[in-house]
This record gives C-alpha cells, structure tokens and sequence, in this order.
C-alpha cells in the first residue's frame, strides 16, 4: 500500500476515469472513441487502484466470477445485434430510422445529437462492458498471481 | 555456413521490399478510390451515426470488430486458464 497522499488521490481521481470513460463508450457514434477505447480508460482507473491499494483491498471488491459473467454478456449483446439484421445481412443496421437510436442526421459536419446511430452505440455499450471486465480480470488475475494468491471466485 | 545462407536470406529479402516498393504509388499521390468516397458521402445517412470512423467499425466493416472481441474474448480466457493451472500445480507439487 502506498502512502497517503497517493490513496488520497486515487480516491479523488476515480470517479473522475470512470465517468470519462463512460462519457467515450457513451459518445462512441459522435466523437472519436468507442467501446474499446472506453473500457481501456475505465481499466487504467482499475490498474491505478490496484498501484494505490493493495490487490487484497482491491480483492475484496472485484470477483472474478462476476468480470467473467459480464464479459460474456457483453460478447453476448454484441453477436445478438450483429445476428438481429441477418435479415438483410450479417452486422446489418436495422435501428436507423426506427424510435431506438434512430434519428438520421443530415450529412456534414453537425454538432453531437445522440439520439442517432441505430444499433452502434449499443454495441458500443457491449463492447466497453466486455472489454472493461476482461482486462480488469486479466489485471487482477496478473497482479495476484505475482503476489502467489489465488483470484478469488 | 549459416552467416552466408543468412546474407543470402537478407538481401532476398532486400531485392523483393525494394522491388515491392517500385510498384506502390508514388507518396502523397494516393490511388483514386471510390469506395472512401462512398462512406463519407453515404455514412451519415446509411448508419445514422456522426463518427464515420465509428460507422465502419462496427457497421461496414463489423467482421473485423468481431474477431477483435474474439481475439480478446480468447487472450482473457487463455490467462485466466493458465494462470489457475500453474497456481494448482504449485499446490499439488
């Protein structure tokens, strides 16, 4: 465990990575940024609290079997839509112009209206909640196997 | 003997990225191609989303998206796999 100011800090600091990274996955369809992206900023939160704490604090917390179960539901949605157009095609985008994600915005440059997109910013949600568990998982598991400790169930 | 099939390797290898490189387009004159103009005029309207980018990873070109979740999918499960086995083994040994 590092000093007192470094966990002060980390505890100021990360709600801060969390919401931007949320704001990223969130804004996937309108500014650069996406999924991927996102989750990896919500995982450095994760890597930072696991420099900060001790991995036993950080133990306590995230089990393993719940990163693995919201890993797969993540993969999940994302196969469910890209399977959801296979009427027209493979990955087809059936949302647009429908009262999900649907509105059309006129081509050109126009400021954020988030409300368009059809199925790419759920399947940005899927993949940010997919790749923030797995890398979280894949940390954890490293950082307590170092330490010679079992991940906890 | 093998230093000299080595050089042999090397400038093969040299002969065919320079002769590989004689038959890219000169730089900064990039070949017409109609297809980025078709997204960038067609995205918006198509996909209904702002971020081109966006709309080609995951709409026009959203195989490619998922095998990077596959390939994710698999590196997390690889990891896990492996490092559980090699803590039992240290138990069991």
């Amino acid at each position: 465990m590092l000093s007192k100011i470094v966990r002060t800090v980390t505890n100021e600091f990360m709600p801060v990575i969390i919401v931007f990274g949320l704001y990223i996955i969130a804004h996937g369809h309108l500014t650069p940024g996406g999924g991927f992206q996102g989750g990896a900023v919500i995982v450095s939160g994760v890597v930072m609290l696991l420099v900060a704490f001790n991995h036993q604090e950080v133990k306590k917390v995230l089990r393993e079997r719940l990163l693995s179960i919201m890993e797969s539901t993540g993969a999940l949605i994302f196969i469910g839509l890209a399977f959801a157009g296979i009427g027209t095609a493979f990955f087809h985008n059936l949302l647009v112009g429908s009262p999900i994600f649907g509105r059309i915005p006129a081509t050109g440059p126009n400021p954020g209206d988030i409300w368009t997109g059809g199925v790419i910013p759920l399947m940005n949600f899927a993949v940010g909640l997919k790749v923030a568990a797995g890398l979280t998982a894949v940390v954890l598991a490293l950082a307590l196997f170092s330490s010679g400790e079992e991940i906890e169930e | 003997m093998r230093k000299i099939v080595g050089l042999i390797l090397w400038l093969v290898l040299v002969a065919f990225l320079v002769w590989g490189m004689q038959l890219i387009h000169p730089f900064g004159y990039p070949d017409a191609s109609t297809m980025d103009d078709y997204m960038i005029e067609k995205a918006q309207a198509e996909t209904g989303s702002n971020n081109v980018v966006t709309s080609v990873v995951f709409d026009y070109r959203g195989f490619d998206t998922l095998g990077e979740a596959t390939i994710l999918f698999t590196a997390v499960t690889g990891v896990l796999l492996l490092l559980r086995t090699l803590r039992r083994k240290k138990e069991s040994s």
